[in-house]
């Protein structure tokens, strides 16, 4: 056979003729091979670079420390602790986050409603975010949860900082506390750390009506994370702000005092000074740990925080509002003498009885001993507390002058202090009755109000204010913050009230009776130290209406009623008697008993306070006396804990 | 093509002629883009010879040994070795549902000492040679004919039945691929290819039907739309896209791509190296190794077209066709333009099996190329 046929000759045209063709068909893939190159990388270069960064960089947020807030003297009343905590990151939990959370259960206590919320915050972030799963260990706890992570994938131990508030329940109603982020908190702040696993903010007080000055602005750590979302390295970081620290106005060694005195009555006391409205004390008792709130309350304790009829979870001191009872004697006194019927010469004789219309009113001391007071004037009459000489003279000045007297003395409208939540009391004249009932004001509705009773009400801190006012003649209104991230708050010179001098001294003459001449209702309880001396004026806030039997044989000693029926015990007064610098209120639910025992306490509380005054303790505001916005520096207080970085195995 | 005629027109050559005749510039091309992809390895362990670089290194040393020995053996010779070699190949392919071991959810391996053996890919040079022998003697109407057409599908059905249930449809198709078209150059009628075609359009619905397993049924409805399920099934094409085009014109730059080093691309040593060196040498380097590949291609087709005997041009042209079906595949693939399927990027994916295969293909190719001048009657069969 030859080696070349024509057979082999056409086949080898045939292959030529068809290698030919398939090289066009193999330059045609490779051209769609560059266009598509040239689509993706070219056209669409930038929008997959876009992807591309989404994918490598993750924004890490970095929680600023929580500013500290210090009394007057740097004393730190709420701070940062050591958190021991322990993270479960879901995506390494080879068994499951329910089988981890169980094993977990076995070494340190977990309910099932934590299991539910630690379930929700898995479900709510990202595979690999760690999410707390229990905050605030013991040591021992702690150790113990160390000791068994060989065992538990995908737990993590580390250690954190969380709020503190070293005197407890103290300064409960001053701070408030921080709790975790409600769904609510969440839809009313973009802040993005609203939705950091773990994240407290301000619930009450200051906490919360500064939170976001205390908060911080949050850091951020841009980190490189690989496909499982892993960290591999930092690209960049903003260390974002600290919370800015906030100096108070509080005293706490006068506010320890006065928590102390008020024990486990339901109470309030306060004291302001009188020239430039600081809050030196505000305790409502009871109060309750708010360190509670922050580790987490349990449901026997938030049981008994809602349940008790002592009310443990209200400010009184803002909140509550209370008949200020023969305490209201004073702005009507002021009102008589402004109004020129409560001369010096103008007398009001107390027989214990006084018929106005059809209604007998009579006075405490008819009601306690079975005689009047006599002859009155003023000063005596505050002296006495005599209710007849208000009942009569309340009626002669007419509500509506009173009302203008207790309004300039800051009655019936809020204070403006910092604290949340406030309420405003009443000062009724006849316009309001006429506006809210739609009825006219009738001369008993006068009577009533005349000793602090009927449609009348204000808060303690109403009261204080109105102590304050009556003692230095000037419209001071309270206030709890001094300064915030080193600059202190700006505050208006008080002006002179609209009193004249005469009337104002005449009312301070009656309230310095009350403690310092014999037979004044508060005599018992004067301060006897030299240059300390106290001015004030009692009250009992009636809660029951008396029944006629009792308005014939006395009424009942309040000790033989129940809890819920006594009167409460009110005090306000002022220190010293010349040239005032601090008044006080104190008010005692249901606490009332005829010799005001109570007065006592406000006494301690005031020498306490006249004795640490600046001008003997001039330490006050270590770091905020110069104008300089330079961050407060205690001298002697503990650093805050900076922030740890989360460790993978502890 | 200008002929050296003093050493080309001898029908026997020495082994120094033979050295002389090696197209040096290919196997230069060659190392080129080996050296690339021994980089990209380097470059996708976090710049680490560990664990890829250097054992591929090792691969390509003896690859280039393996083709320059192929190089040297007489076009005769394995003419004479072609059937033995399908046959060794195809004992293999069966041999591995019993000995092969279980890797990515599909049996491909036998392990040879340090080497993982690929029958597979051994199987499509061992087809290239086989039907190049066969086809050699057969006229165009001979091998339009019934029977030896039947023996060519046959030869060509049975290997890619036993690696289709490996299951490996990648392969499959390079095989049936390489097959057909070798059957096409030696010239079979086109009144068998047309209905063939027309038939093939219309059983794809059968064959997904019936043929496909679920999970090459996923990749190609992921493939549809990739989007629907962009954390799931849809991972692997949307990564190597967003790898690709972030790359832009200049790329990233050199063991910087955050793609594959981030952990972002999957199997980024193996099916989509190419993909990173598209992520850190941009549209440039792509081009320029698309080049690179086309230079060779065009190399091989022109050896084949060069070459006096049939087994020759089809030795030539059927492993010059399987190489362009790995880089066709692979590089469509992970550009999203047909669905994943297991196919590496020649000379660039880390593999053993698949470098020397590919090396070996080369080294026929050589031989061909050397012994171009030989003329191999039809009724020939080598020279053994």
């Amino acid at each position: 056979m030859p080696l070349f046929d024509k057979k082999d000759k056409s086949r080898y045209a045939t292959f030529t003729r068809r290698s030919v063709g398939m090289g066009a068909g193999m330059t045609a893939v490779f051209a769609v091979l560059a266009g598509r190159l040239y689509q993706l990388q070219i056209r669409h270069g930038d929008e997959y670079m876009v992807e591309a960064e989404d994918n490598r960089v993750s924004e890490r947020l970095i929680a600023p420390p929580r500013g500290r807030i210090m009394d007057r003297f740097g004393v730190e009343l709420a701070n940062s602790r050591r958190n021991y905590r322990v993270m479960l990151v879901s995506e390494q939990a080879s068994e499951g986050v329910a089988q981890a959370l169980d094993t977990i259960g076995k070494v340190i206590v977990l309910s099932d409603q934590q299991k539910k919320k630690i379930m929700h915050d898995i479900a709510m972030n990202k595979k690999f975010v760690p999410v707390p799963v229990a905050e605030n260990l013991t040591w021992d706890e702690f150790s113990r949860v160390n000791l068994h992570l060989p065992y538990l994938p995908g737990v993590q131990c580390d250690v954190g900082e969380t709020r503190d508030y070293p005197f407890a329940q103290e300064l409960v109603h001053i701070l408030g506390y921080v709790a975790s982020v409600s769904p609510q908190d969440v839809a009313h702040d973009d802040d993005p750390l609203m939705s950091m696993p773990g994240m407290r903010i301000g619930k009450r007080g200051i906490e919360k009506a500064f939170d976001k000055e205390i908060r911080g602005r949050a850091g951020a750590s841009r980190v490189e994370v690989n496909a499982y979302g892993r960290i591999i390295r930092e690209l960049g970081k903003d260390a974002g702000e600290p919370g800015e620290e906030i100096y108070l106005t509080i005293d706490r060694q006068v506010q320890a005092l006065a928590d102390q005195k008020l024990g486990d009555e339901s109470a309030a006391l306060v004291v302001m000074d009188v020239n430039n409205g600081d809050i030196i004390a505000l305790s409502s008792t009871p109060g309750f740990d708010p360190n509670w709130f922050n580790v987490g309350l349990r449901n026997s304790q938030w049981h008994d925080l809602t349940t008790s009829d002592h009310k443990p979870l209200l400010n009184k001191v803002t909140s509550g509002i209370y008949p200020p009872g023969s305490t209201f004697k004073t702005a009507v006194a002021l009102a008589a003498i402004e109004a020129g019927i409560a001369t010096p010469d103008y007398r009001v004789t107390c027989n214990g009885r006084i018929t106005v219309g059809n209604h007998t009113f009579n006075c405490w001391a008819w009601m306690t001993y079975h005689h009047g007071h006599g002859a009155l004037d003023v000063e005596g009459a505050i002296k006495n507390s005599c209710d007849v000489f208000f009942y009569e003279t309340a009626r002669r000045v007419g509500i509506d002058r009173i009302h203008d007297a207790a309004r300039k003395l800051g009655l019936g409208a809020p204070t403006g202090i910092e604290l949340p939540g406030e309420h405003s009391g009443l000062m009724p004249s006849s316009e309001w009755k006429q506006r809210t009932y739609k009825q006219a004001w009738q001369a008993g509705d006068t009577l009533s109000v005349g000793i602090g009773q009927g449609y009348v009400t204000a808060t303690p801190l109403q009261l204080v204010q109105q102590a304050a006012r009556l003692a230095s003649g000037k419209a001071v209104s309270p206030r709890l913050v001094h300064s915030v991230g080193g600059k202190v708050v700006p505050r208006p010179e008080a002006t002179k009230l609209d009193f004249t001098d005469d009337a104002l001294a005449r009312v301070r003459s009656g309230m310095n009776k009350v403690m310092n001449e014999g037979g004044g209702t508060a005599y018992n309880w004067r301060i006897t130290e030299p240059g300390f001396e106290m001015a004030g004026k009692t009250g009992t806030a009636q809660v029951r209406a008396y029944s006629q039997e009792e308005h014939v044989r006395g009424i009942t000693k309040n000790s033989a009623l129940d809890w819920k029926l006594r009167d409460h015990a009110l005090f306000i007064g002022y220190a010293p008697v010349q040239d005032p610098k601090y008044a006080i209120v104190s008010i005692i639910e249901h606490g009332s008993t005829q010799a005001h025992p109570h007065v006592a306490s406000a006494r301690d509380v005031l020498l306490l306070c006249q004795q640490r005054d600046p001008s003997r303790m001039p330490a006050a505001y270590p770091s905020t006396n110069s104008a300089s916005a330079a961050p407060p520096k205690v001298q002697g207080a503990a650093e805050p804990i900076p922030p740890q970085p989360i460790k993978a195995g502890g | 093509m200008a002929l050296r005629p003093y050493a080309a027109a001898k029908r026997t050559l020495s082994l120094a002629d033979k050295l002389l005749e090696v197209n040096w510039g290919l196997v230069l091309l060659i190392c080129m883009i080996g050296v690339a992809g021994i980089a990209m390895l380097y470059s996708v362990a976090n710049a680490h010879f560990q664990p890829w670089a250097l054992r591929q290194m090792g691969h390509f040393a003896l690859g280039l040994i393996v083709l320059l020995a192929a190089a040297m053996i007489d076009i005769r010779v394995w003419m004479s070795l072609a059937y033995p070699a399908y046959g060794l190949a195809l004992l293999l392919l069966v041999a591995v549902d019993v000995v092969g071991h279980v890797g990515l959810g599909a049996q491909r391996w036998i392990s040879l000492g340090p080497l993982d053996l690929q029958p597979s890919e051994l199987m499509k040079i061992g087809l290239v040679l086989a039907l190049a022998r066969f086809l050699h003697g057969k006229s165009t109407e001979e091998v339009s004919k019934p029977i030896p057409l039947a023996v060519g599908l046959a030869m060509i059905g049975i290997p890619a039945i036993f690696v289709v249930l490996q299951p490996n449809l990648g392969t499959t198709l390079i095989i049936v691929a390489d097959g057909c078209s070798m059957l096409f150059l030696a010239g079979l009628s086109w009144w068998w290819i047309a209905p063939t075609l027309g038939a093939a359009a219309a059983s794809v619905p059968l064959a997904w039907r019936f043929v496909l397993h679920d999970y090459q049924k996923a990749r190609v409805e992921t493939f549809l739309d990739p989007e629907s399920d962009a954390l799931g099934k849809g991972w692997n094409i949307t990564q190597a896209k967003i790898a690709i085009g972030s790359g832009g014109v200049a790329g990233k730059g050199f063991t910087l791509g955050t793609q594959s080093r981030l952990n972002f691309l999957p199997e980024k040593q193996t099916d989509f190296i190419w993909t990173s060196f598209c992520e850190e040498f941009g549209f440039v380097g792509a081009l320029a190794l698309l080049v690179l590949f086309g230079v060779v291609i065009f190399y091989g087709v022109q050896t084949a077209m060069s070459a006096r005997s049939q087994f020759g041009r089809l030795l030539a042209m059927g492993v010059t066709l399987n190489f362009f079906f790995y880089i066709m595949i692979n590089g469509l693939m992970v550009m999203g333009l047909i669905p994943v399927v297991g196919i590496p990027m020649p000379l660039l994916s880390y593999g053993g099996s698949a470098m020397l295969t590919v090396m070996f293909g080369f080294g026929l190719l050589m031989s061909v190329h050397i012994h171009r001048q030989v003329e191999i009657p039809r009724s020939s069969g080598g020279i053994i």
